[in-house]
């Protein structure tokens, strides 16, 4: 590795003079070690373990989307127009002859008609945004629901929860600037939201617009955002994330063989080399097909942006729908004193939306202080045998939807032929009744599946076949599991309740108790108390059953 | 020779006499025909509209008053089959199969226009394509129609379970005498608020974008609908397939060799 280091055998000495010259590759290969140290590194990543599992491949669905966006992007860069000066459209397309348009609008119509390629690539680009974003809210939800997050990888997760964000936002500036009639309503939205913070919402509006909504900025200072600040900050973080993947190793499901010390899987180098690379181009294969296939975003359709106009249908990219949904069924609450009006009815849901996306990047600080548990954890946890934490992960996942729906509501009552109002009362109410509801029921659901669990380890499985004895009764045979399946059904472990300790001291001295530490004890008696998991069977009790006493 | 100047100046004065008398019959004619289109329209009325407009066209707590609708107006209540409205109804009048006859229509529709003067039914002059400015229609659209029926006409919701229906299919004629009449929740834009001209231009750009001929440069439409319809797609089709492939790919592993 040391570029000081000497090479012990001189090219043309004379005792390697007999082997004669090495293989081109080999030399190369031997220059660059010179230089980057590549050998050390080989040595140690080459043969890295990735466990076999087709959840673990779902962030590569995200990694490669994002490539592609990164792709098609600069593709796109080549001809489109960051300005919002007007044109008048002499294009191809004829709906829009002699329109007045921005100068931005006019580029996309360009790229969409007149570059080659250029509707594809930027269907491609849009398509792959929307997976990419799909793909990281589905790659979450298998951290989540796994346990992936606990020690040593919070910081990993909180740079894919940061990842999830900007990729929102980064989402929304690119959908903003073809500066069409849609993308200019969801802008307008946004000033909205602006506007309604109490005190600074108007300056904050005018800096950001340059002035007045929509002015002639807004584009260029979007496209700056779009194409080179959050995608930089994204870039960092995807390969810190990557180096933590490596550095923290992969996560397995429990099993046989597999430990908190071991990976068990296939090496990087050659199975994961093609894998992966395989994948790569199945994920652009897909994207693109989906892109040939699908219209996305017809500007053309849609028109240029003028601020008097607006379309009924209106609604953001499905990422940025669930605040769409706090907007539309929030109630329109107004307050005015002294003068000032507080548009309580915009502030509301602008304050609720970071909160709805801060719950998940803070849970795994929540859980590991319930637990109080400060080891490493390598092996992941099946949902069942974690209720309370699935639970909560299902009960936020249906208050995302129900804000989807309303998100959405214009288009339910449409094609469900229901009434609007009906509808947005419903997400009124169903956004504090269903996630309780879900939290209950993915519980239950929860427990149900450790009590099976337990049934089969201890009982066997049930074979189906039905034996007469010879006294008449009917019995069902069980099979016994096998010891693979035994360990990998009991493999996990269970945490006792927190309890808050002696009240008085040794000296018979009353101790004060923190409200924190309360707090922590019933917090942790909800996740881990008798009734919210099922004590898994114990070898005593295996014993027992399957000592030979007949059938139970 | 002389025969054929004289079979010449005898068309000529033929023709010439019934050019002088023929319109006055004409006109005669067209007045009966136009009162028996009244009489013939009435009975039609009084079977299918009088039970809720009244027997006289003036209304009821069930249906609005005629007098001044207009022809325009009856062409497409009827045409589209809203009208006879059916007995138990949702939030709106929906369209639904036509019963009667074009003929019919007119005969109903004289003699609605007989209760008070309104709006004629356009001629295809008035809807049809020619001498339109497609790109102006949009910009029409998108400004006085979009709010309800979306930007290409796909249509809309409104409140309590009523909706803006979508343009797709609607014959230009309607379309027309839908803007001129404003049937249901829909504003008139008579005249005077869109001129004719502006009213083509907007059929002409709904046939451009939401037609027959219509084609889509990228692909499927998915309904035209936007970014909902749109993110189901990438969800079910994009992050679905991927997640097939990925249970493929993983399920694909590399043996340990015997030995």
């Amino acid at each position: 590795m040391s570029t000081a280091s000497t090479n012990p055998n001189p090219a043309g000495d004379a005792a390697g003079g007999s082997r004669g010259r090495a293989p081109a590759g080999e030399r190369l290969a031997d220059w660059a070690d010179g230089r980057l140290g590549v050998y050390t590194l080989a040595k140690s990543n080459m043969r890295k373990i990735f466990p076999d599992h087709w959840s673990f491949m779902l962030g590569e669905v995200c990694l490669y989307s994002f490539l592609i966006i990164i792709l098609t992007g600069v593709y796109l860069t080549l001809f489109f127009h960051p300005s919002m000066n007007e044109v008048v459209y002499h294009g191809s397309y004829v709906p829009l002859q002699g329109q007045m348009m921005s100068e931005a609008f006019n580029s996309t119509l360009h790229i969409s008609f007149d570059v080659r390629g250029g509707l594809l690539i930027r269907q491609i680009h849009h398509w792959a945004a929307l997976v990419f974003l799909a793909g990281m809210f589905v790659h979450m939800m298998r951290v989540f629901f796994t346990g992936a997050f606990r020690k040593p990888r919070e910081i990993n997760w909180v740079f894919g929860f940061l990842l999830f964000v900007l990729g929102m936002f980064t989402g929304f500036t690119g959908y903003s600037l073809p500066d069409d009639l849609l993308s200019g309503t969801g802008v307008r939205f946004m000033e909205g939201a602006i506007l309604s913070v109490p005190i600074v919402g108007t300056y904050l509006s005018f800096f950001l617009f340059g002035g007045q909504f929509p002015g002639g900025d807004f584009v260029a200072r979007f496209y700056s955002i779009h194409i080179l600040l959050l995608p930089g900050i994204m870039l960092g973080l995807v390969v810190g994330h990557l180096i933590l993947v490596v550095y923290h190793k992969h996560t397995q499901f429990a099993g046989p063989g597999k430990t908190n010390n071991n990976v068990v899987g296939m090496p990087l180098m050659p199975v994961y080399m093609a894998k992966a690379g395989g994948f790569f181009f199945l994920v652009f294969g897909v994207i693109a097909a989906v892109a040939a296939i699908a219209q996305i975003n017809p500007i053309w359709a849609i028109g240029p942006y003028r601020p008097d106009q607006v379309s009924t249908g209106a609604q953001p990219d499905w990422y940025m729908g669930f605040s769409e949904g706090l907007i539309r069924v929030m109630p329109g609450w107004e307050v005015n004193f002294w003068g000032h009006t507080l548009v309580l009815g915009v502030f509301i849901p602008l304050v609720i939306f970071p909160l709805v996306l801060v719950a998940i990047a803070v849970y795994p600080f929540i859980e590991a202080w319930v637990t109080g548990d400060r080891r490493e954890h390598h092996i992941l946890d099946r949902p069942r045998n974690a209720p309370t934490r699935t639970a909560f992960g299902a009960a936020w996942i249906s208050w995302y939807f129900v804000l989807l729906v309303g998100g959405g509501n214009d288009l339910w009552a449409t094609h469900f032929h229901l009434s609007i109002n009906a509808i947005t009362w419903f997400v009124r109410i169903a956004f504090f009744v269903v996630p309780v509801l879900v939290f209950i029921a993915a519980k239950r659901i929860c427990l149900g599946l450790q009590r099976r669990d337990r049934d089969k380890v201890l009982h066997g499985r049930e074979s189906g076949i039905i034996k007469r004895l010879p006294h008449g009764e009917f019995i069902e045979v069980h099979e016994p599991l096998s010891q693979e399946q035994l360990h990998t059904l009991t493999s996990h472990e269970q945490y006792q309740p927190v309890e808050i300790g002696p009240t008085v001291d040794e000296n018979g001295v009353e101790r004060k108790i923190k409200g924190s530490e309360k707090l922590r004890s019933k917090l942790s008696g909800a996740y881990y108390g008798d009734a919210n998991q099922i004590p898994k069977p114990t070898v005593d009790e295996y014993k027992e059953l399957t000592s030979g006493h007949g059938h139970h | 020779m002389a025969a054929l100047v004289v079979l010449l100046i005898a068309l000529t004065l033929s023709g010439g006499l019934y050019a002088a008398f023929a319109p006055a019959d004409k006109a005669q004619a067209d007045d009966t025909a136009q009162s028996l289109a009244i009489e013939e329209g009435k009975k039609l009325y009084q079977v299918g509209c009088a039970s809720c407009h009244g027997t006289g066209g003036q209304g009821s707590s069930d249906g609005p008053s005629l007098v001044g609708v207009g022809a325009a107006a009856v062409d497409f209540q009827v045409g589209t089959g809203r009208m006879p409205a059916a007995t138990s109804q949702g939030p709106q009048v929906t369209k639904k199969k036509n019963i009667y006859s074009q003929a019919q229509i007119d005969q109903l529709a004289a003699y609605i226009s007989s209760l008070g003067a309104g709006p004629a039914v356009p001629t295809t002059n008035d809807y049809s394509p020619e001498g339109a400015d497609i790109a102006k229609g949009g910009e029409l659209f998108r400004t006085n129609c979009a709010q309800c029926h979306n930007f290409t006409g796909k249509g809309g919701a409104l409140t309590h379970g009523k909706f803006a229906p979508s343009l797709e299919g609607v014959a230009p004629k309607h379309i027309y005498e839908a803007m001129q009449t404003g049937p249901q929740n829909m504003p008139s834009f008579p005249d005077t608020t869109l001129s004719q001209q502006n009213k083509k231009d907007i059929i002409a750009y709904l046939n451009a974008v939401n037609g027959d001929q219509t084609d889509n440069p990228g692909g499927l439409e998915l309904g035209g609908l936007g970014p909902v319809s749109e993110g189901l797609f990438a969800w079910i089709f994009g992050l679905g397939a991927l997640i097939v492939l990925a249970v493929w790919v993983a399920a694909r592993t590399a043996k340990a060799k015997k030995s």
